[in-house]
């Protein structure tokens, strides 16, 4: 019995994680055999080496599949009215395929999620989610004319990045596929199906997410793998685009921010502000989930700040505190990598305020262990005000092969 | 003054009516819009059959807020009162009828102790009821966070508690959360007895005796006694009369009220109320509006949710509305002859709840559903005190019937002939030949009170009154000082604190709500 039979059947419980519809290729690759749960499906942590995973991503291309993401298709007549109150940017500017990252909060200005819109044809919408959020969305539909499905397991999903993606895509037979602007859906034909690629990603670089009906998800893998092999193709796990998604600067929910309505203590959750996600929020809307809240708290200031820190040595700062210069902890770091490709030791930091102002003087408490020996140094800490890797061939059109 | 400076109040129930008098008083330009061709909304007075006039949901005062009132001279303004407190006459179908009168019993058989732990607790419960009452008239606090006056009001109501002394505040903190059922069984004996007493502590309510929140909607019931107020009441020409002089003085303070005038909608400009739309397509614009509308009518209904945030749409939607009482009017040729009861005692609030377990199995087929099979009533022949609400010689029999559900599983129509039925062969089994003397009749189950009342579930209080419903939770956290999330909107009604019952107070706090807004601006 297939997945979808199981699942039809309400056998789903007799399993409690699913293979993806790439499964049958990924596990021939994984010959490491590192696998973790994503949101109750089997996905690789890695597959060969996670460093030479990482070099494709930032020299060739490489295949994360994306199956696992929360994906919701949301129709109606007032899908858009839907949006708007949902999330806290305007999501009218997002016009027909077009995607739009975004974020959502609860009546308390409290980030819930971010994920991304998709503005498909028709007026129908779809929103990709980190976490479940069937329930919010379903609530928050009270009041509205508008049905919201979550589609996840329909929807074979992967994200091919990196330069040479769209010369991948080009092979595949994605005619045109280099004249998508960042943001942009496209659609193909393919294996007699359409594939929908979309100029977006999680890495920071040149890169696609491409959706297809599961029933052509293998033949879609094949032809990657078949075609990318001269551009360098390679399986990606998420290992390998941790340390891509940091130095590119995006934001995880459960790791750099904790899901407002999970969060027990008031204090543990964060505002957009709180996130340096201002340029998110569109207080020209008259009523969105949080805007009051919001709004107090422009007027009242934030109790947090969200920092990029350039750090010193080459320890990755994880969980580290972060003290100001009379050594009192004024925040922690909630995700820190050594970034290869800028060749820094790089962190991102929740800090009180009113620290993390460009020029604070701030030090990160690193321990480490060498041989059962644990070490621990001071690192001073820079306030970067870039992202640290965004090179022009992200946003360049059309897109170049390399 | 400009359209801007305008008030609107949506419905003209005696809270709409109270506050309108007290914002018009305040200078302020008033226009008060009522769906219904008369005011008054629930507390109303109304024909249903030619010649007999009943009060329509509402029949018995003993809420109104002796403040009230005097400040509004309602008095003057025609309200006269045909009987102040009346007694209670519990019948038994031995003959043996318990008649009771504040904490005393006048007669019927009684065990000496249990008249002696009647008057104690009478005593007891009108000190806890009086805790109540001093909330009715304030702003309850806003919990987490807010200014001195949010503490002060927090520290108040403590106080209220504290001063009752240890053994009395021990005492209301053990039971206030609780039930009646078991209140009453460790200080009771005679089943009778604590029929009657708990009849009073779920009457209008979705709650059994042994239901927990029972006795705090017997103290919300009592806190008008405790404020000063003649107990059980019945003004000349019904409960509409309340309306009527709260009318007039709205009307002599400037008010303008215009029967007839269903809203539609509330409109919006940014995040702030521009006025209402009323159904003909006619627009009022105002800079506040003031709903006396149940809370899920008004922001769902007449706002409309995507006006509003979703976690604060989900407490509203989820504020318990469903009432559980009916309605019944009886149309008599002739006084009806009670068995065993002398003549002078018809005309007192006659109940039927034999005792405590007969009320728990009535509850028990509501909350499932059904209809009771036998179900209790508290029972008024209004036209006994006021010659006008029937032609002579003739009466007028009104009732509140438990239990009947919101939603029952039979369709509404069957529901209402299988209660008026066992309503009727109640009555009948206490006077016989009363069905004989019924000319016309009326049942009106909680879902026809919602219909004529607008009146979301049919709940008199427009929500259960229940701790957490209850002061700073009423309706809903966050909602709780009359004013709502949308800037310029405010309730006004018996969703707020301090609840239902014709008191008055939720439409005076909401004036002082607006007033206090206005000058916070």
């Amino acid at each position: 019995m297939n997945v979808k039979e199981e699942m039809g059947r309400k056998e789903h419980y007799r399993r409690s994680v699913w293979p993806t519809a790439f499964h049958a290729r990924t596990s021939e690759l994984n010959i490491l055999n590192e696998w973790h749960r994503w949101k109750d499906y089997t996905t690789a942590d890695a597959y060969f080496d996670e460093q030479l995973e990482y070099a494709a991503i930032r020299n060739a291309c490489a295949v994360f599949d994306l199956c696992p993401m929360t994906k919701h298709l949301i129709t109606g007549p007032d899908a858009l009215a839907f949006l708007n109150r949902l999330v806290t940017r305007d999501v009218a500017k997002i016009k027909p395929g077009k995607v739009g990252y975004t974020i959502w909060c609860d009546d308390n200005g409290q980030v819930i999620d971010d994920g991304t819109i998709f503005h498909l044809r028709g007026g129908v919408y779809r929103l990709c989610s980190q976490e479940r959020q069937l329930d919010w969305l379903t609530r928050s539909a009270f009041g509205f004319d508008v049905t919201i499905v979550e589609d996840t397991h329909d929807v074979a999903a992967l994200a091919l990045q990196g330069p040479t993606s769209c010369a991948v895509l080009k092979a595949i037979g994605c005619a045109g596929a280099e004249n998508l602007k960042p943001f942009d859906i496209g659609y193909f034909p393919f294996d007699g199906a359409e594939l929908m690629v979309s100029r977006t990603g999680f890495t920071g670089d040149l890169g696609y997410e491409l959706w297809i009906d599961p029933a052509h998800a293998l033949a879609l893998w094949d032809a990657l793998f078949d075609k990318g092999k001269v551009h360098g193709i390679r399986p990606m796990g998420t290992h390998a685009l941790e340390v891509a998604r940091i130095e590119a600067g995006f934001i995880q929910a459960q790791v750099d921010f904790h899901p407002a309505d999970q969060a027990i203590m008031t204090d543990r959750s964060r505002s957009p502000f709180e996130l340096d996600l201002a340029w998110l929020v569109d207080f020209s809307k008259p009523c969105f989930n949080g805007r009051r809240a919001l709004l107090a708290e422009k007027k009242n200031g934030s109790r947090y700040r969200f920092v990029r820190l350039d750090v010193e040595g080459n320890k990755p700062a994880r969980s580290a505190y972060i003290y100001d210069e009379d050594k009192n902890v004024v925040g922690t770091v909630t995700s820190a990598e050594w970034s290869p490709s800028a060749k820094k030791n790089i962190a991102f930091a929740s800090l009180h305020m009113p620290w993390g102002r460009p020029g604070d003087e701030l030090w990160a408490e690193i321990y480490y262990q060498r041989e059962l020996k644990w070490y621990k140094v001071m690192a001073r800490c820079r306030v970067a005000e870039q992202p640290f890797w965004d090179p022009p061939r992200k946003r360049a059109t059309p897109a170049q092969d390399f | 003054m400009t359209d801007r400076d305008r008030i609107v109040i949506v419905g003209a129930g005696h809270n709409g009516l109270a506050c309108a008098a007290y914002l018009a008083r305040a200078g302020r330009e008033v226009v008060v819009l009522e769906a219904a061709p008369q005011v008054g909304g629930a507390a109303v007075t109304r024909e249903f059959a030619k010649g007999f006039r009943v009060s329509g949901c509402s029949h018995l005062s003993y809420l109104l807020d002796p403040g009230i009132a005097r400040e509004l001279k309602l008095a003057s303004h025609g309200l006269k009162w045909a009987r102040t407190g009346l007694k209670t006459v519990a019948l038994a179908q031995a003959g043996d009828h318990l008649v009771l009168r504040g904490g005393k019993v006048e007669s019927g058989t009684v065990p000496e102790a249990d008249r002696k732990a009647l008057a104690e607790y009478h005593a007891r419960m009108l000190r806890f009821a009086r805790v109540v009452a001093r909330q009715h008239n304030r702003k309850p606090p806003r919990l987490g966070g807010g200014g001195r006056s949010e503490m002060l009001g927090a520290a108040l109501l403590g106080f209220d508690i504290r001063r009752l002394g240890r053994e009395d505040m021990r005492e209301f903190l053990r039971i206030a959360g609780i039930n009646i059922y078991d209140v009453l069984e460790e200080q009771f004996d005679s089943p009778a007895l604590k029929g009657a007493l708990a009849l009073d502590a779920v009457l209008g309510t979705n709650l059994g005796p042994r239901s927990n929140n029972s006795v705090l909607s017997l103290l919300h019931r009592l806190s008008g006694e405790a404020a000063g107020n003649d107990g059980l009441s019945i003004p000349e020409g019904g409960m509409g009369a309340i309306s009527e002089a709260l009318a007039a003085a709205a009307r002599a303070a400037g008010a303008t009220i215009r029967t007839s005038s269903p809203v539609r909608r509330i409109t919006l400009e940014g995040d702030r109320v521009s006025g209402v739309e009323l159904e003909g397509g006619e627009k009022v614009a105002a800079q506040t509006v003031v709903s006396n509308a149940d809370p899920a009518r008004t922001l769902l209904g007449l706002l409309g949710a995507r006006h509003l945030e979703t976690g604060f749409v989900h407490r509203i939607r989820h504020f318990r509305t469903k009432g559980m009482a009916a309605k019944l009017h009886l149309a008599l040729e002739a006084l009806p002859s009670f068995a065993r009861l002398s003549a002078e005692l018809v005309g007192e609030r006659l109940v039927i709840a034999p005792d405590m377990t007969y009320l728990e199995h009535a509850f028990d087929a509501a909350k499932y559903g059904q209809c009771s099979p036998e179900p209790a009533l508290e029972v008024t022949i209004p036209s006994l005190h006021d010659k006008s609400l029937a032609p002579a010689g003739k009466h007028v029999l009104s009732a509140v019937v438990l239990y009947a559900p919101f939603d029952p599983r039979a369709s509404g129509d069957e529901a209402r002939s299988e209660l008026l039925d066992r309503a009727l062969a109640a009555l009948d089994r206490h006077a016989p030949g009363l069905r004989r003397q019924v000319t016309a009749s009326e049942l009106l189950l909680p879902a026809d009170l919602e219909r004529e009342f607008r009146i979301s579930g049919g709940h008199w209080h427009h929500g259960e009154l229940a701790l957490d419903q209850f002061m700073m939770l009423r309706p809903v956290p966050g909602a709780a000082q009359y004013a709502m999330p949308v800037g310029g909107l405010f309730l006004c009604g018996a969703g707020c604190h301090p609840g239902g019952g014709v008191m008055g107070s939720a439409g005076r706090n909401a004036a002082n709500a607006v007033l206090a807004m206005e000058r916070a601006a």
